[in-house]
């Protein structure tokens, strides 16, 4: 039954026509859900949570830091699944979310690192170390910028669909080291806070403003997503009719 | 499944695979050098080289911080509970260098009792909360309260 619905959803979100009328269903009212938590979270998390025992202030950063990283590494998750899905399948919509899904992963990638850097100097003492988080993390912004440049790069779309799919499915390994480094190997930068299973080493005054933020973050990727899916299905069907209809519709 | 997407589909997970071993074969080999730095008990049982420029980390000893009334001259004890040495460093300290804190320095070890560090880094644990939480703690003997520098094994 489960499977048969995730089925049905994959037959329909595959097709382009359909998504286009599905995402514009869904983004009038998933826009403002997104920003209203984002916004929620940040303000809770940088005004009204107490400050931290030993950090005081400082680790405040934590509710940019986090929620970037998180969204980096889930959207990459979702980079290497649609570059699956586009080389064994050649399934239109993953093409087309291969290239929706990069732009804002990698801009958050870059946020962490950045973020990560200033938080670093204040209570390490420095702004960076070459240890095995931030280089993998580095990696994983020059993953997303290659999967970016791949496409752009070659002309054929659907080539360079399947090219820039089989880097993303690659950089998937490089995901898990980020997850795992800080267990493995002898890093700078602490474990984890936040735990899947067991109890997290936060106290909930700023645990849940943090899990918004996060949330947030991750809703504000889906809208990005969802728009840049939208105009890159609009670009490709341009030629269709229902496509022509639709800037016919525009123009009036 | 057709076979030709079956076949792209083997394919594909079959380099996944043999990149996944590739790396994690080389992250194996690696261990040492992708380590950020040597544990208290590397250095005392001889396996940090002498006299080369590395980073050491562990946690400072209670009460062995020695600071120097005229100079910014400092010495204290790092230990993972399995070796310790003492560290030798002038200069200032991060703010969130305390005893019992998990720390990084990078420098020379001069014998496996003595580290002369050019720079000092703190590490912190991944424990978050309110001040007041943390006096609560301490007041009530919570062994959580001396959490201020766990060591990551």
């Amino acid at each position: 039954m489960v499977w048969q619905t995730i089925k049905r959803w994959y037959h329909m979100l595959g097709s382009p026509r359909y998504f286009h009328t599905f995402s514009s269903r869904v983004l009038p009212w998933l826009t403002p859900i997104a920003l209203i938590t984002l916004v929620t979270g940040l303000v809770w998390g940088l005004v009204f949570a107490p400050s931290d025992y030993q950090q005081g202030n400082s680790y405040r950063i934590i509710f940019i830091h986090v929620p970037a990283s998180s969204g980096a590494l889930m959207g990459y998750m979702a980079l290497g699944v649609s570059g699956l899905v586009a080389v064994v399948w050649r399934m239109k919509m993953a093409e087309v979310m291969l290239k929706a899904i990069a732009p804002f992963g990698a801009a958050l990638a870059a946020i962490s690192l950045i973020t990560g850097s200033l938080w670093g100097k204040p209570t390490w003492g420095t702004y960076w170390q070459w240890d095995a988080r931030m280089t993998s993390m580095l990696i994983l912004l020059f993953m997303y910028v290659g999967v970016i440049a791949l496409q752009n790069v070659i002309r054929e779309p659907r080539q360079a669909a399947r090219a820039a799919g089989l880097l993303a499915i690659v950089g998937v390994i490089n995901v898990v080291i980020v997850k795992y480094s800080v267990e493995w190997v002898q890093t700078l930068h602490q474990g984890s806070t936040l735990k899947l299973f067991g109890e997290s080493t936060i106290n909930p005054a700023m645990k849940y403003p943090l899990l918004i933020s996060m949330l947030g973050m991750w809703l504000l990727y889906a809208v990005n997503v969802l728009v840049r899916a939208r105009t890159e299905v609009e670009w490709r069907e341009r030629r269709s009719k229902w496509v022509q209809t639709l800037i016919r519709k525009g123009d009036q | 499944m057709n076979s030709v997407r079956k076949q792209r589909l083997i394919l594909v997970l079959a380099v996944l695979v043999g990149l996944g071993i590739a790396v994690g074969l080389m992250f194996y080999a690696l261990r040492q050098n992708i380590n950020l730095f040597y544990t208290p008990q590397q250095v005392v049982a001889g396996e940090a080289p002498l006299g080369a420029q590395m980073r050491v980390g562990g946690l400072v000893v209670d009460g062995s911080v020695k600071r120097n009334e005229e100079t910014l001259d400092v010495a204290f004890d790092i230990t993972d509970g399995k070796g310790s040495f003492t560290v030798h460093y002038q200069g200032i300290l991060p703010d969130l260098f305390r005893e019992g804190q998990g720390i990084v320095a990078n420098g020379t070890l001069i014998s496996t009792s003595r580290f002369e560090a050019e720079e000092v880094l703190a590490k912190h644990d991944e424990t978050y909360m309110p001040p007041e939480v943390q006096d609560a703690l301490e007041k009530a003997g919570h062994p959580g309260a001396k959490k201020g520098g766990e060591y990551n094994e």
